[in-house]
């Protein structure tokens, strides 16, 4: 039997990607495709007094101007607005749907043409004058404006008392500016239109059936009359979570105009879309002499829009780690005149576990503790909060194996004492969390009597190699050969999948294959059995597995019946299954994966230049379903966080209300000079509680931590520490 | 994008006339920076005259000693070429030290001459630009202006000019060779480029009919003591916060010749007479290279972002020549700083 779960196996749409075979939203077409062109606001906040399309109208190839003034039908009650990842409080930004701006960037008009190069020129010459009103951008000017939101997370004990009476005290403010995902593939939407008005969409998104209902919310459709697609996504690290509007605005045309529209937006249509918001993450900690923690409060302020109030969990994972008698965490969000922020790569964590972090590391050096040590000190066995033990922690082996590798003993503990020539040395470490979800996700799988096998959902791989693990799962339960089975994925039409989000994916899909493919062995089993001259006679179902394409006697595997001879013999051209996840609701434990991260810098101490020579991350993540695609997501997890300590920040000028930076020249991200050596370390961790197969996923837990475990190696470096990222040398110099 | 008819010239001469025929035409090269310009509405050429062609191809010796560099020589077949790999490293260095491989590859010589400042508001048509618009108003004065210029701003513009090439070839004293309507004319480099004053919309000294033939180079390339040295947000691909050609003519434990040019800190590339003076006759050392520093920044100004570019040339400047001095050049692939 080949093994297949937990190989190195290396992505099998690998081929379509390289060689261009594999289609992108915006590479679909129709005989009778016309193109629009986003017309962009360029205010944050005010009023459309007027839409002159004369000239736009006039060149020839352009067929129409869209506006809010001339716009199709539309709902008018937010619900129909409200996707399945929308925040529960607030009013959807509803695309063209009045004269309303609430932020800049936002789409004013859209320019439909016959080719595209005509609705780009037509779209600059659309003349819109705006009254602008009064409006605020900048999360630090409202700080003190901001409003709680509830939070799950509980006060324990008394931590002002606990604060105050603490031998070892730190509070600091830490500051994560607006970042954006910056996927390679641009957001972009071809509608296709069929008689009678139905719609077939191909869209750049996590979730093509929360599309599909979108759409067919928006424009009231029925459900059978839009069906959305996703073959394949080029990176979108959360910010497809949200149907995006360029995919209403491709609809709108294509339903107004019952011809097929595509629309693809410009790279700075992109800096109107969601963004990781830009937060304060205020944190105190109070120990005792030995490292203890007598106190742990979080106060993270975050930026949201006027019209929705988007958070997540910054706040809540010093429950998940430390041990502190004392807490209280609370999360306050400042309405400002942008678009709604959305989930980028760890929501909440990225940023709040890089102000925890740091603080850990403060807290560390105030005590006179090593960093790791005092982390060992204050560990947790149990979520604080929810007071639970975890269905499985590993940390501790993280801490370990990563120090190991390493070589933290190594370190010497005063910062500015480690050199290799003319940089200075610093090693910085960090601690990392997140949840390990799981959801209701269906599949169908279809074995036909040649051996094919067919396993379709409607989740989505955004790169992160779902159509991988999927064949991989099906290929060890059913014993068929990688290739041949086919995946299916990214169509709104197939059995049923939320959003790929939150890590989720691996764990639900598996379990839902797993269920399809019991059901298929069984089937296969009942005819096996029953066989003339069966040479598995007598045998029960827990004596044969399924390898090699046939059903055989696991003691002697010399007895065995190929499954196209079952199927043949049953006169079956096929057996098709489908089949949910079903996951028992464990109320018992806490789930989440862990990390530690160690990293070391080497500075340039004249001239404030870092360089990140190397990262260790030892992960726990539960069964690792494939080591390649994993690694690949922890080090992709890496380079972002690269990018969050040192380089990314969106930034706006306050008085236009505008980011200034809304390219990719000079929002910066990590190049390959930045980028040295990262190891991934997968600790072995055996869930036996959290799902049958033990599997927790690793799309996101590769991030957290990281900048904070930069940011403390370059206070160990230079001795200097700076809290707001990202971390640019012009703070290092002075 | 605006609407535009493209023709292609097919000799100099032709250039010049169609570029004289047509307001509001534009030459093409490389089209690494225009084309941005054209996609962001800030240029709006009716006319694009490609020139790529044009047989400006050339990297040879003249017969004073130096090397001629035709226009149209792309920023990496330049870089690695031999001559000036041997004679000019100063150069090559300051070529590598920009962009990417792939935009030096399209990058041409002459259009690296004539790259525009990356000012956000300059890119940004939403916003007030002297540059663009002339009197519409300085956005990054009161705006973000950690990018922008410590030496020779006006009130009217404190942009600054993104070349790394420019930096090598104003301490190199090239010149730039071009021809117009009126006839063929040799333009210093320390003339080329301009300060904004209230002209900000102004770049340069090119007249518009104008086109740039080639850059000669005088003999002299200290290839012994030089070294190019950019500090910026990322360690490659980012435009220069601060940069810094050095080169030095070491006599005997003195320094004769010395060369002193500033990037991403003024509206053209920064040379000091006096602080290169200053060096002259010198033992090279930490001291000698600060008092040159203090003199080349004396009259730095800054503004609300950008304070930290007056010490960070400091120090780069004394970094840069010391490596020059010590003979060990700054490698733009390694990205340890010597
Ligand atoms: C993302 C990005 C990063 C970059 N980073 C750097 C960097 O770090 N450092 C750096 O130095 N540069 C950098 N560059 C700029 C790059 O070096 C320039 O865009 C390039 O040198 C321009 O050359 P070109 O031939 O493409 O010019 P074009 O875009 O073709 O032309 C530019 C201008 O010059 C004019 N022109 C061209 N040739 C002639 C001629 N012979 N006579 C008269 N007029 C002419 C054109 O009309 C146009 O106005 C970067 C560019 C980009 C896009
Ligand atoms: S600095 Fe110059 S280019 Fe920038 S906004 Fe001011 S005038 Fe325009």
């Amino acid at each position: 039997m080949t093994a297949h779960i937990g190989t190195a196996t290396s992505r099998v749409d690998g081929r379509a990607k390289v060689t261009g075979a594999a289609k992108y939203a915006a590479e679909f077409t129709a005989p009778d495709l016309a193109f629009g062109v986003v017309v962009s606001a360029t205010i944050p906040k005010g009023r459309i007094v007027s839409i002159d399309a004369g000239r736009a109208c006039a060149v020839e190839g352009v067929i129409d101007v869209l506006t809010h003034a001339n716009r199709i039908r539309m709902a008018d009650k937010d619900e129909a607005y409200r996707d399945e990842v929308a925040p529960e409080d607030g009013a959807p930004y509803r695309p063209l749907y009045d004269d309303r701006v609430h932020f800049n960037f936002q789409p004013v008009a859209l320019v439909v043409a016959e080719d595209e190069d005509t609705a780009r020129f037509a779209a600059t010459l659309v003349d819109i004058r705006y009254h602008t009103e009064e409006f605020a951008t900048d999360l630090h000017a409202r700080r003190e404006q901001a409003f709680k939101v509830d939070k799950p997370v509980k006060p324990r004990g008394d931590a002002t008392k606990a604060l105050s009476g603490a031998s070892v005290r730190h509070d600091a403010d830490y500051g994560v500016p607006i970042e954006y995902h910056n996927p390679m593939e641009l957001y972009g939407s071809t509608v296709l239109w069929r008689e009678g008005g139905k719609l077939v969409v191909y869209d750049k998104t996590q979730g093509v059936q929360n599309v599909q209902r979108y759409v067919c919310g928006v424009f009231e459709l029925k459900e059978g009359d839009v069906q959305v697609m996703s073959p394949f996504v080029g990176g979108a690290f959360g910010s497809g979570l949200r149907p995006q509007y360029q995919v209403v605005l491709a609809a709108m045309a294509a339903l107004k105009l019952k011809r097929a529209v595509r629309v693809v937006l410009s790279r700075a249509q992109m800096y109107g879309l969601c963004y990781r918001p830009a937060t304060i993450e205020r944190l105190a900690l109070g120990a005792r002499e030995d490292g203890t923690l007598a106190a742990l409060t979080h106060e993270a302020i975050a930026m949201t829009s006027q019209h929705e109030a988007f958070s997540r969990n910054d706040i809540g994972w010093g429950e998940v780690l430390y041990a502190s008698a004392n807490s209280r965490a609370t999360h306050r969000l400042a309405k400002l005149d942008v678009p709604t922020p959305g989930d980028m790569r760890a929501p909440g964590a990225a940023s709040g576990v890089y102000g925890l972090e740091c603080a850990m590391d403060e807290l560390a050096v105030a005590l006179k503790m090593d960093p790791l040590a005092l982390r060992l000190r204050c560990y947790s066995d149990r979520d604080q909060d929810k007071d639970l033990p975890f269905s499985s922690k590993r940390l501790k082996e993280c801490y370990q194996q990563g120090a190991d590798a390493f070589g933290w003993s190594k370190r010497s503990p005063k910062p500015r004492s480690m050199r290799d020539g003319r940089e200075l040395v610093g090693w910085g470490m960090a601690s990392g969390a997140w949840e390990a979800m799981q959801m209701p996700f269906a599949t169908r799988i279809v074995m036909t009597a040649n051996g094919h096998v067919e396993v379709a959902s409607a989740t989505s791989d955004i790169g992160t190699g779902t159509y991988t693990i999927m064949a991989q799962v099906a290929a060890e339960m059913l014993g068929v050969p990688l290739d041949s089975i086919t995946v299916k994925l990214g169509d709104s039409t197939l059995p049923k999948a939320p959003v790929e989000g939150g890590s989720w994916t691996a764990a639900s899909i598996s379990h839902a294959i797993v269920n399809a493919a019991d059901d298929i062995r069984a089937e296969l089993l009942k005819i096996a059995f029953t066989m003339q001259d069966s040479p598995l006679q007598g045998l029960s179902a827990e004596e044969v597995t399924l390898a090699d394409g046939a059903v055989m006697a696991i003691a002697d595997r010399s007895r065995s019946v190929p499954m196209a001879d079952i199927m043949r013999h049953g006169g079956m051209d096929r057996i098709e299954k489908e089949r949910g996840s079903e996951f028992e609701n464990d109320d018992q434990h806490a789930h989440n994966t862990h990390s530690a991260i160690f990293a070391e810098v080497k500075v340039d101490e004249e001239l404030g230049v870092i360089r990140v020579t190397r990262i260790v991350s030892a992960v726990a993540a539960g069964r690792i379903l494939n080591t390649k695609t994993a690694a690949s997501q922890i080090m992709g997890g890496v380079v972002m966080g690269v990018g969050m300590a040192l380089h990314e920040e969106a930034t706006i000028d306050h008085r236009f209300g505008r980011i200034m930076n809304a390219n990719v020249a000079e929002y910066h991200m990590p190049v390959n000079a930045d980028i040295h050596d990262i190891r991934v370390i997968f600790v072995d961790e055996e869930d036996r509680i959290i799902n049958k197969m033990g599997i927790k996923g690793v799309g996101e837990i590769g991030i957290v931590g990281v900048p904070a475990a930069i940011a403390n190696a370059v206070y160990h470096a230079t001795g200097k520490r700076v809290r707001d990222l990202p971390i640019t040398l012009d703070k290092l110099l002075g | 994008m605006n609407n535009f008819d493209y023709v292609r010239a097919c000799d100099v001469a032709e250039a010049v006339k169609m570029k004289a025929a047509t307001p509001h035409a534009k030459f093409i090269a490389g089209g690494t920076n225009l084309i941005d310009l054209m996609k962001y509405h800030v240029e709006q050429p009716r006319r694009l005259i490609d020139i790529s062609r044009l047989p400006l191809t050339a990297v040879e010796e003249t017969s004073a000693g130096g090397v001629r560099i035709g226009a149209l020589v792309p920023n990496s077949t330049l870089a690695y070429h031999s001559l000036i790999e041997s004679r000019y490293p100063l150069l090559a260095s300051a070529i590598l030290a920009g962009a990417s491989a792939q935009l030096r590859n399209m990058a041409s010589t002459g259009g690296n001459l004539l790259q525009r400042t990356r000012c956000a508001y300059f890119y940004d048509v939403a916003t007030p630009c002297n540059k663009r618009t002339p009197g519409a108003g300085c956005s990054a004065t009161g705006g973000l202006n950690r990018n922008h210029a410590i030496l020779g701003a006006s009130a009217d513009c404190i942009a600054t000019h993104p070349s790394d090439m420019c930096v090598a070839l104003a301490a190199l004293n090239a010149t730039v060779q071009v021809t117009g309507a009126q006839g063929e004319r040799a333009i210093p480099f320390a003339d080329f480029h301009r300060l904004p004053g209230d002209r900000p919309d102004l770049d340069n000294t090119l007249r518009a009919d104008e086109i740039i033939l080639a850059v000669v180079l005088p003999p002299q390339g200290f290839a012994a003591n030089h070294s190019y040295l950019k500090l910026r947000d990322r360690l490659s691909y980012a435009f220069a916060l601060v940069s810094v050609a050095a080169a030095l003519e070491l006599d005997g434990g003195r320094i004769g010749e010395a060369r002193l040019a500033l990037g991403g800190v003024a509206h053209k590339p920064w040379r000091n007479e006096a602080a290169e003076n200053a060096l002259r006759g010198q033992a090279p050392g930490h001291e000698a290279f600060g008092r040159a520093a203090d003199i080349l920044l004396k009259d730095a100004k800054h503004v609300a972002h950008n304070a930290f570019k007056v010490p960070l040339a400091r120090r780069a400047i004394i970094r840069t020549l010391t490596q020059a001095a010590s003979g060990t050049p700054q490698i733009q692939s390694i990205k340890t700083i010597r």
